[in-house]
């Protein structure tokens, strides 16, 4: 039992990690040149609906620049949640995406709820159907109303995914054993879940016993076989997510946020313009006749330099 | 259409893949009728034999053949260490960030593919499927360049070798994209495979010196050297704006002089400089609209600040800053008040967006596309218009630098809402259009038979678009016009429509917007636009 629980704990810790590398990674590039893509969702007024820009007003630097936060959230709501842009663009996909998606949401939104049933019992609030706290039943309702949906969804988006990384010739060489590997994984991780509940734990209570028992100083309850099984997959997917393709949703913050939207103008005197004066200044390593950096000229020089009328580059 | 798997790039042969014309996406009538359809020229053997010609039925680079292993060697390790600084913060801060998101977090879900024109237009080639070049990429990164990956590469990302062959074909898979990045609007994720392929092309640029010709030796190194790519100096330039500017005056009946190097103005326009070659009457159009609406406005005799290409943007970040520099420097020393560009849809990206984040200081002028200019002083009331002179049918086509790229999508609308009467969209437009066929550089790149590719492959679904756009007036009665306010769209349309004889058989002829705008003021003769002309 001992080795089991420091092995979520080393999971959770190591998932932390990956996170974190993961974010750090994107956080620390330098801003790059624009690159957006329209429909920028923050853009004002009508601009958004068909995907114009401040670029449409004359004089557009004296116009004060005012990105929407709702046009933003009225963009990012519906793709996180729904995959809209699956939706639109492929259909057959999303029939199969939508499903594994949602249910994921669903799975981390019902590990929310144990954890928080898991505590509430610690400071002696049962969570059960006849509990007599004001907070227990509800969250014991919702723990399952939320798990099952989950489960099931994402067992089926899984299998669905994997089946047509199987049959779709135009994927089929595009898939690797790590996609078959991932989607399985986690379809076996949710499977052990569900037959955890369906064969011994209908109410979540050996989970939510066993979740408290991971806080330090709380005796551990040993878990029947299947809870075991289920908290030793789910920590090791936990830790192997932020390390594959599967974290891509932090990717996709930065995609949309830092590139498909990034239209901050480089004004005078701005932060931006300060950054963009410090990567000037990088020395180059371009090794190209017309280029020639040698590590030892900026960018900037390189940047500025004439081309000699008979020069033969 | 034969299967093409990634690990076949490395695999040497005669040509990994082959358009067959008849696969390729239907055309509407009367180019359903195979004998309406131009032949499409084979390579000639001499072409095959001495350049780099393996990945399909065409050669837009030409970059000639090692002749011995060390030569194969050397590029193959050059373009690996070229690979490495891609991916260092130093040598590529203009666009790390996006591509380590690109590279990283591809789902692999094939979304991009049916938002390619190109991969449609070819009959599904697979090939030319947006995510095929980058998976070769994305291979070669994780196999060579990533921590253990010839241990767990292929296990998480595929196989793929990196030899000669896969080198040359990818430089020239790299020119098989007009990097109009609808495929980048479809991503879930939003990966971006145009941006990929840029940055292969910027690999090659930065680290071999290997670029289309037409881009960097005749294009931006021209343009730096001698002031233009069309290579005309200061005087040919003069001579030729005071022989169009004598052309108006008579065409036009208003007396029209272009001002050069006016300290002060407004506005400087720079034009992209291939028009006052081409399509002189668009430069003219444009004085004739500033001189009536009274802008106090200037054009640059400078070297390079009278061309507003900026072919970089398509292949080389350095070469982008170099002429970007060049055009705000002039206008800071003539105190200009904002750089207005003409109609280009790649110079407008290049100086409004793209270059935005290089210009720092007293370089970062004010500036802004032709297009929201033109829009204010057509709804100025400065200019008498009689929208009756434009009475035929128009459709627009939006040019993916100006629209998708940037965001200008309503002024060239309001325009024409406003002054031609028959005007319609085609379908789809704004920020979902279909490219020309000829962005990313094509539209002036035709070497060996690459113009057969443009015209059969890349520039397809944009025919088909304009067909239907006019299909309820198809008679060649009706004299139809295509308004695209770019100049490269232009070179393309222009190519696409003779290719096809569309002139001849449907009467679509292809213009600016500046030319409609003059063609009904009412100061101006009647027939600015000649019909016969094209």
């Amino acid at each position: 039992m001992i080795l089991l629980e420091f092995l979520i704990y080393l999971c959770v810790a190591v998932c932390g990690v990956g996170v974190i590398r993961k974010i750090y990674q994107y956080v620390n590039t330098p801003v790059h040149l624009r690159w957006e893509l329209y429909p920028v969702a923050h853009e004002a007024g009508e601009k958004v609906c068909y995907g114009g820009s401040y670029f449409e007003d004359v004089d557009w630097w004296k116009c004060p620049r005012k990105p929407s936060l709702i046009g933003e959230l009225k963009g990012m709501i519906p793709e996180m949640l729904f995959v809209k842009a699956l939706y639109e663009h492929n259909r057959p996909l999303w029939c199969r995406s939508f499903p594994f998606h949602f249910g994921l949401y669903l799975l981390i939104g019902f590990a929310g709820l144990i954890i928080t049933g898991a505590f509430l019992n610690l400071i002696g609030l049962p969570v059960a159907w006849a509990s007599p706290s004001s907070l227990g039943r509800p969250v014991y309702i919702l723990t399952i109303l939320v798990g099952i949906p989950g489960m099931l969804l994402t067992l089926i988006g899984s299998a669905a995914l994997f089946h047509r990384r199987m049959i779709d010739l135009d994927i089929k060489d595009f898939t690797y054993f790590s996609h078959y590997f991932n989607l399985g994984f986690i379809f076996a991780t949710v499977f052990f879940v569900f037959l955890a509940w369906l064969l011994s734990d209908r109410g979540f209570s050996g989970l939510r016993n066993f979740v408290a028992g991971l806080v330090p100083f709380v005796p551990l309850q040993p878990p029947g076989f299947l809870i075991s099984v289920e908290a030793l997959f789910t920590s090791l997917l936990v830790a192997y997510i932020p390390f594959t393709n599967l974290s891509h949703p932090i990717a996709k913050y930065f995609t949309y946020h830092k590139v498909r939207w990034d239209d901050e103008p480089n004004l005078p005197g701005s932060a931006m313009e300060k950054r963009i004066g410090e990567y000037l200044n990088y020395p180059v390593t371009w090794s190209a006749p017309h280029l020639q950096g040698e590590g030892a000229r900026t960018w900037a020089k390189i940047a500025t330099e004439e081309i000699k009328k008979d020069e033969k580059r | 259409m034969k299967s093409v798997k990634v690990e076949d790039i490395s695999k040497p042969s005669d040509q990994l893949t082959h358009v067959e014309p008849g696969e390729c996406m239907p055309l509407p009538p009367p180019y359903d009728d195979p004998a309406n359809i131009p032949q499409w020229k084979p390579l000639n053997e001499q072409a095959r034999r001495d350049v780099e010609s393996s990945l399909d039925d065409t050669i837009a680079v030409g970059f000639p053949k090692p002749k011995t292993k060390e030569e194969e060697r050397e590029l193959v390790n050059k373009f690996l260490s070229g690979l490495e600084k891609l991916f260092s913060k130093e040598n590529n801060w203009t666009f790390y960030q996006p591509l380590l998101l690109s590279m990283e977090n591809c789902a692999r879900c094939m979304t991009c593919s049916d938002a390619c024109h190109i991969y449609e237009a070819s009959g599904k080639n697979p090939v030319y499927r947006p995510a095929y070049r980058s998976e070769v990429l994305r291979r070669i990164y994780n196999k060579y360049i990533k921590p253990g990956g010839k241990f767990f590469g292929k296990w998480r990302n595929g196989e793929v070798d990196l030899n000669w062959t896969t080198v040359a074909r990818l430089l020239e898979l790299s020119y098989r994209c007009n990097l109009c990045r609808r495929c980048a609007q479809t991503c879930p994720i939003g990966v971006d495979n145009a941006l990929i392929a840029h940055e292969i092309r910027k690999v090659f640029s930065q680290e071999l010196g290997i670029a289309a010709k037409e881009l960097h030796e005749k294009g931006s190194v021209l343009q730096l050297k001698v002031g233009s790519s069309t290579g005309m100096n200061t005087e040919v330039v003069k001579d030729n704006i005071e022989f169009i500017d004598e052309d108006m005056t008579d065409k036009t009946g208003m007396e029209i002089h272009t001002p050069w190097d006016k300290v002060g103005a407004d506005v400087l326009l720079i034009h992209n400089a291939g028009e006052i070659m081409a399509w002189p009457e668009n430069p003219g159009a444009f004085a004739v609209i500033f001189e009536a609406a009274g802008v106090n406005w200037t054009m640059s005799s400078e070297a390079v600040a009278y061309d507003s290409i900026n072919y970089g943007v398509w292949y080389d970040d350095f070469m982008l800053a170099k002429v970007a520099v060049k055009h705000a420097q002039v206008a800071k020393k003539l105190g200009v008040k904002k750089i207005v560009i003409g109609e280009c849809g790649h110079a407008t990206k290049a100086l409004v967006v793209v270059a935005d984040r290089v210009l720092t200081g007293d370089l970062n002028v004010p500036r802004e596309s032709a297009l929201t200019f033109l829009r204010d002083l057509v709804f100025s009331g400065k200019l008498k218009l009689d929208p009756s002179r434009n009475d035929f049918p128009v459709t627009l086509h939006d040019p993916c630098n100006m629209v998708r790229l940037a965001g200008i999508v309503e002024p060239q609308r309001q325009i024409l809402r406003k002054i031609a009467p028959k005007f319609r969209e085609m379908e789809p437009h704004g920020v979902d259009n279909y490219c020309c066929g000829g962005g990313s550089g094509f539209a002036i790149m035709s070497p060996y038979n690459f113009g057969d590719w443009r015209f059969h492959v890349s520039g397809r679904k944009k025919l088909q678009q304009v067909l239907n756009a006019f299909r309820d007036e198809l008679s060649p009665d009706i004299p139809k016009y295509l308004c695209a306010p770019c100049s490269n769209c232009k070179g393309q349309l222009r190519d696409l429509l003779q290719y096809y004889n569309v002139w001849e058989k449907l009467r679509i002829q292809y213009g600016g917007l500046v030319e409609l705008i003059v063609n009904c003021m009412v100061d101006v003769k009647l027939g600015f636009i000649d019909w016969e002309w094209h």
